[in-house]
């Protein structure tokens, strides 16, 4: 790689730096003073339920977060659920697409349909799988284990992470979907009839051309999802609320419940700064993964 | 674009030319049917106050608590008149958070208002907020079904004698639970409705060192006792009801049984809201070992915050929404079985609150009966029956919520989940420095 900018120019020298400094600062003041204050937070001992009790704690409220066995079942919940619908969106992703690139009448409603779930509000898709789907008297799966004879399930009392992770893969398969279909595209039909012509089965086709031509699009979906799947919290709070116990309690709700219902600010922030520090490991590792795949 | 954002803004600055004089208060509340009345009533204030306008922010319960936490935590002033409880009003009054309620308006009938309520509001002595309804809590059952199944229901029954109805009443086929009971976490959920059955299994929170005494002998049969009734006799995902999901099932004929709050009896009796109106049974909420404690006292009230530039106003809101004159309006516009009950005497003295409301002397008994001071067969260091006076528990009672709710799903074992509790419990009291 050569030291060139975005433009194509290379820039130097203390003018074009006094022109740049603006949009440098500015850029530096929105990112660095609200990690500067929540570092600055989670150093202090500070409760909004305890006014007067303020003050420099230290490394107090880390030692009460590593201590703290729930932190650890949040992180595991965390990983567990970004790892699984990763499996899922990619998996199921992949397959999609090389449906949807066959002809097929209606084709194109076919594949509205299948996208549409990513534009539900996550809120509103949590309500709508917590009351109409997996609802044990009133829902649709309940009904359609009836159908079978089968005993309902309480989804969210005996199931509850598995639960979490089919909402949450359910809306991000479309978005996995869209980009593999967009990918699916650009695929040279010469190069598959070429090599049909040579004996190559669907299988081989798939695993020799298709897979291989998906790499760099899958690769950027498991980059994007990882990224907001870090974070999921509107699909945790509207149908479990973290529970039972703490099944499905990630980093994000962990950090709402002490900052929130807690009102523990310095926990909290302590929390915050754990979060960041992780979501920053997984980034490293991540851009590092796309890089080299984009160049390959 | 512009024409489109000149309108709205034209209204506003006429809206604004007009109500000029006029002050505007903003109420924070929560969603509860009592207030939703209370919120369509807000003209009647208005014709009465004509210099006052009502500005109204209506909360689901835990997001309600969020944003006055925050709020007046961080004296934030979005509020003149705050919706609280008999939890947070003396410990926002200690805070000095909350604006003393003296010389209220002789026409108020302060003295009138029940004893038990009034000192849950109050802080030294002195009143903090005003009660808008209160409660205790009381087991309802179906009459046709225990006639039918030769029951007698006792002027006391115990959790012994509630087990083995609710496990002859059971019948999933025909989407019928033996009993239903809050399950939700919370510590104003599911915890409340715990607290009160430890306490007459004969538990408590605290011994008089503030050490948590959740691994004692008394919450592990009280909670094993709650896993098993609710468990094996509750409706489907119990883990997830609370006192409104509850009430929904109940009032549809859902649950042979139901123990919680008494302010659901108006709701449950009134044929317009409850298919079970006429086939309605109550009797007081069960005991173990021991009576004490056994039924809880809360009270939704209104308090003004010390923030708050428009105290006069604030109050002049508080008094009427709390005063005889409003229960009467609601009784003769809503019905009387909707009035708020449980705050005034003159309510229960009110010859058509009488006939309307068969469990109005009940309800009044119970809540004159229930003692925050002494709620616990060995003492305790603490105020409260179904919850623990002190800040932290907001927080303790939430994740002790959430493991109770995990021992209930199975998740957990009793024993274990009891264990987790304590050690939270533990680490909590040691952060506050106890």
């Amino acid at each position: 790689m050569s030291k060139t900018r975005a433009s194509g120019r290379t820039v130097g020298g203390l003018r074009s730096l006094s022109l740049q400094a603006p949009a440098v600062t500015l850029l530096l003041l929105w990112m660095l003073v609200p990690l500067g204050m929540t570092v600055w937070f989670s150093l202090q001992r500070y409760n909004l339920l305890m006014p007067g009790m303020e003050g420099f704690a230290g490394l107090e409220n880390y030692e009460y977060l590593f201590t703290d066995p729930a932190l650890w079942r949040a992180m595991g919940n965390t990983l567990l659920l970004v790892g699984s619908v990763l499996v899922i969106t990619v998996g199921g992703g992949v397959l999609l697409a090389v449906l949807f690139q066959q002809e097929f009448p209606g084709r194109g409603i076919a594949r509205v349909l299948a996208i549409s779930p990513f534009f539900v509000m996550p809120t509103v898709s949590a309500l709508v799988w917590k009351n109409m789907m997996m609802h044990p008297s009133n829902g649709v799966l309940s009904w359609v284990a009836e159908l079978f004879g089968l005993p309902a399930v309480d989804w969210f009392s005996s199931l509850p992470l598995t639960s979490i992770i089919i909402i949450v893969a359910w809306q991000w398969l479309p978005f996995a979907l869209l980009i593999l279909l967009t990918a699916m595209q650009s695929l040279d039909d010469d190069q598959v009839e070429a090599a049909r012509m040579d004996g190559a089965g669907p299988i081989a086709v798939f695993f020799y051309i298709t897979l291989p031509h998906l790499k760099r699009a899958i690769s950027v979906v498991i980059m994007i999802e990882m990224i907001f799947l870090l974070t999921i919290f509107a699909e945790i709070y509207v149908t479990t609320s973290g529970g039972p116990g703490l099944a499905t309690t990630n980093l994000a709700f962990l950090i709402y419940i002490q900052a929130l219902l807690d009102f523990d600010v310095g926990l909290a922030s302590a929390g915050g700064v754990v979060a960041i520090v992780l979501a920053n490991i997984v980034a490293i590792f991540l851009v590092r993964l796309v890089a080299k795949n984009l160049e390959n | 674009m512009k024409l489109a954002y000149a309108f709205p803004l034209a209204a506003l600055a006429a809206a604004v030319a007009t109500s000029a004089q006029a002050e505007t208060i903003t109420v924070a509340t929560v969603n509860n049917n009592d207030m939703v009345i209370m919120q369509s009533l807000t003209e009647a204030f208005e014709e009465a106050h004509p210099d006052i306008e009502v500005n109204w922010v209506v909360l689901e319960e835990n997001v309600l608590r969020q944003r006055l936490t925050t709020d007046i935590a961080t004296e934030g002033g979005q509020f003149d008149v705050m919706t609280i409880g008999t939890y947070e009003a003396p410990i926002w009054a200690e805070r000095g958070w909350l604006a003393a309620l003296e010389d209220l308006p002789a026409s108020y009938r302060e003295d009138d208002l029940l004893q038990p309520v009034r000192d849950g509001l109050s802080y030294e002595g002195k009143l903090y907020a005003l009660p808008f309804y209160a409660e205790s809590s009381m087991l309802y059952y179906r009459t046709d079904l225990f006639e039918e199944a030769g029951f007698e229901m006792p002027e006391q029954p115990t959790w012994e004698q509630v087990r083995e109805w609710a496990a002859e009443l059971h019948d999933p086929d025909n989407e019928l639970a033996g009993i239903c009971l809050r399950g939700k976490p919370g510590w104003g959920e599911n915890m409340a409705f715990v607290s009160t059955l430890v306490n007459t299994f004969g538990g408590r929170w605290f011994d008089e060192e503030w050490n948590p005494q959740l691994d004692s002998q008394a919450w592990q049969e009280a909670i094993s006792f709650y896993v098993d009734l609710l468990g094996n006799y509750g409706p489907p995902g119990a883990s997830s009801n609370g006192f409104n999901e509850n009430l929904a099932l109940f009032s549809r004929g859902n649950c042979a049984m139901w123990v919680d709050a008494t302010s659901a009896a108006g709701k449950l009796y009134n044929p317009a809201e409850s298919q079970v109106a006429d086939r309605l049974g109550f009797a007081p909420a069960p005991v173990a070992e021991t009576p004490k404690g056994a039924h809880w006292l809360w009270s939704w009230a209104l308090a003004i915050p010390a923030t708050s530039e428009k105290q006069d106003a604030a109050q002049a809101f508080l008094t009427w929404a709390t005063s005889q004159e409003y229960i009467e309006l609601v009784g003769e516009t809503e019905g009387w079985t909707s009035v708020p009950p449980g705050t005034r005497q003159s309510t229960y003295e009110n010859e058509n609150y009488q006939r309307e409301a068969p469990f109005a002397g009940f309800v009044l008994d119970a809540i004159n009966s229930a003692d925050p001071t002494d709620s616990t067969l060995e003492p305790s260091p603490y105020v409260g029956v179904q919850f623990v006076g002190i800040p932290e528990f907001q927080s303790i009672g939430t994740q002790v919520g959430q493991t109770i709710a995990s021992a209930l799903t199975g998740d957990t074992s009793v024993e274990q989940a009891l264990q987790s509790a304590q050690r939270a419990t533990e680490r909590t009291m040691q952060r506050a420095g106890y």
